[in-house]
């Protein structure tokens, strides 16, 4: 049909222009902007995984980044010469796992850790959700940040460094690796790993949303008693909700620890779940392009804004007054505020509650 | 009605809220293939009554059996699966999705592909999917609403409210299907429409239990009436002995004569 060999087309041409973006972007903004991109991406994973528990199954979750910690940490402590320390019988060099092992592992666990969060609050909803989830978030966070006595598992606030780099097929992805005479830095290759696991999480939020599992889930969002009068084992679809979105973040965490060779409890603190929450909210809960545009906007904003702040402050006063990290706070409320004001359903409402807002003007016909 | 042993029967249920006494020692029992009708002025303890046999309550005291099994401390999806189904009072459908979406879950409980079905879209995933449309269709076809299919559920009129809470309950392919006051709010009309669609239902091999407030619809349509007053049941039988029965028109209708 014309419709599909059009978006064949739509297709194809994203598909090249996202694997000539770091290229694009290295030439005409910097190889910072590409890192700056694979965050991006990283973000869109999370928000894509958190996106689950509350666009899908309507479930808030304040605590998500704890599971991107639990995915970190897993690899951080699996492929780095860190438990060296804790263990120095048991492993002089360190643990040094494939990623390809640990990122399944890091996955299972953090969705582990999703039950473990989701079995005490399955008769919370709400307000009440929200405030355990951020508990929880917390409690892992603190976690982190004390496991280094009396044995040092988590090696404390100062983090783990030194973590192994992805390898693909024994080809590191932290040296610049010469492909076809092209010359591939190593944010470029992370941005290509990085854009298939994206691709994926993509692929597998579409097939959950529109699947029986994922309409079980949105009746329990839309009416939890109904839902199970209707047959639905809400304990059991929510624990589901919860892991699957953990795994999500967990495999997101490992990618993270691969990428940034250091971990420290600093990256996982509350202000990065509100942040990925946000991107959830401000894109539009339960549609995957509105999230992934959230995505986008909120992990680009904050380095647009540190790029030109300082510099536009120092022109214009000859100072800098205000320092672009309280800007981007303040920015970040009022695009809230603004938004809930006029698009509560988020940029790109998802489809069900765009033609929601459509179908006042132009009815079912009949 | 070949099948003589009841498809639902309780044995003294009671429910207490606090002090309060919503139901005390209620037998009843509703045979296959029957329309069934329930009672009683407001506050009489039907809800309470349909809550309790669809898990939503516990009872306080008392139990049922539901197609020769014992159901005591039940889930409600535990007995959805057994085959009750229910409509609600006040219509508690998934709003925010599809008129076909809705009766769609309702399919759930018979249907079982899980998360890898749905990761990996396999042959068995992709019939099953096919076979839940297809049988939501017909369902919305059936009641009547076949239409707005697309139309979000919050959008429907009322009337297509309650008949969708009656395909979503038929989706799931009950036994006994449990509708709480579906004439609530329809006018003259739409009752008369709704009766005929309900008069079908038995054809179906499926046992309807009704709680109505709608008098004439109740005579007209159920096979028995069981009369709640105060949450325990007064009068039961064919309607025209119930209309008849002095402690129903005293309970019901307030006064001596009718």
């Amino acid at each position: 049909m014309k419709l599909v060999r059009k978006s064949g087309v739509q297709l194809a041409a994203l598909v090249i222009t996202l694997l000539l973006l770091p290229f694009i972007t290295d030439a005409l903004l910097g190889r910072g902007w590409v890192r700056i991109a694979d965050f991006a991406m990283l973000y869109i994973m999370l928000a894509l995984g958190l996106n689950i528990v509350v666009g899908y199954a309507g479930l808030l979750d304040l605590g998500y980044i704890a599971f991107f910690a639990v995915g970190a940490y897993c690899y951080a402590l699996t492929g780095s010469p860190h438990l060296a320390l804790a263990f120095p019988m048991a492993f002089p060099d360190g643990v040094h796992l494939s990623f390809w092992i640990v990122l399944p592992l890091a996955a299972l666990t953090a969705g582990s850790f999703g039950m473990l969060l989701g079995a005490p609050t399955l008769r919370l909803r709400g307000d009440y959700l929200a405030i355990v989830t951020l508990g929880f978030g917390e409690i892992i966070r603190i976690f982190l940040n004390n496991l280094n006595a009396p044995i040092n598992l988590t090696n404390g606030p100062q983090g783990i460094s030194r973590i192994d780099p992805v390898r693909v097929a024994d080809v590191s992805l932290s040296a610049t690796q010469n492909i076809f005479g092209i010359a591939f830095p190593s944010v470029h290759l992370y941005f290509y790993l990085f854009l298939a696991f994206t691709a994926l999480v993509v692929i597998v939020s579409r097939r959950l949303e529109r699947s029986r599992i994922g309409r079980a889930w949105m009746a329990i969002r839309e009416d939890e008693i109904a839902a199970s009068a209707m047959g639905l084992n809400t304990r059991n679809l929510k624990l589901l909700a919860f892991a699957m979105g953990a795994m999500f973040g967990g495999a997101s965490g490992a990618l993270f620890a691969g990428f940034q060779g250091f971990v420290s409890p600093e990256s996982f603190s509350l202000m990065e779940s509100i942040m990925v929450l946000c991107m959830v909210v401000l894109g539009g809960m339960g549609n995957i392009a509105g999230v992934i545009l959230g995505g986008v906007l909120l992990a680009i904003l904050p380095e647009v804004l540190r790029h030109s702040v300082v510099p536009l402050q120092q022109a214009l006063f000859g100072k800098t007054v205000v320092d672009p990290e309280s800007l981007r706070m303040l920015l970040f409320g009022t695009a809230l505020i603004v938004m809930m004001l006029y698009r509560p359903a988020g940029l790109l409402p998802s489809r069900v509650r765009r033609r929601e807002l459509g179908s006042d003007e132009a009815p079912e016909s009949l | 009605m070949t099948d003589m042993k009841p498809l639902l029967r309780l044995s003294s249920i009671g429910k207490q809220f606090g002090g309060l006494s919503a139901l005390s020692d209620v037998s009843l029992h509703i045979r296959r293939g029957e329309i069934y009708g329930l009672i009683g002025p407001n506050g009489a303890g039907k809800t309470t009554l349909f809550n309790v046999i669809t898990g939503l309550y516990q009872p306080s005291a008392g139990g049922f059996e539901f197609d020769g099994k014992k159901y005591q401390a039940c889930k409600p999806h535990v007995l959805a699966k057994a085959g009750i189904a229910r409509t609600f009072q006040n219509i508690r459908l998934f709003a925010n999705l599809t008129a076909l979406e809705n009766v769609m879950i309702g399919r759930h409980v018979r249907t079982r592909a899980g998360v890898f079905g749905a990761l990996l879209r396999d042959r068995a995933t992709r019939s099953e999917e096919h076979a839940i449309t297809e049988r939501s269709r017909e369902l919305l076809r059936y009641v009547g609403i076949e239409k707005p299919a697309q139309t979000l559920a919050k959008h429907l009129s009322y009337g297509e409210q309650r008949r969708l809470e009656i395909a979503r309950a038929l989706a799931t392919d009950p036994l006994l299907l449990a509708l709480d006051e579906p004439a609530a709010g329809m006018n003259a009309t739409e009752t008369e429409s709704l009766k005929a669609l309900l008069q079908t239902i038995p054809d179906r091999g499926i046992t309807v239990l009704l709680i109505e407030h709608d008098v004439k619809l109740i005579m007209g349509l159920c096979d028995r009436v069981a009369v709640l007053d105060y949450g325990r049941k007064i009068a039961e039988g064919v309607p025209e002995d119930v209309r008849k029965d002095p402690a129903v028109i005293a309970a019901y209708l307030g006064s001596g004569d009718e």
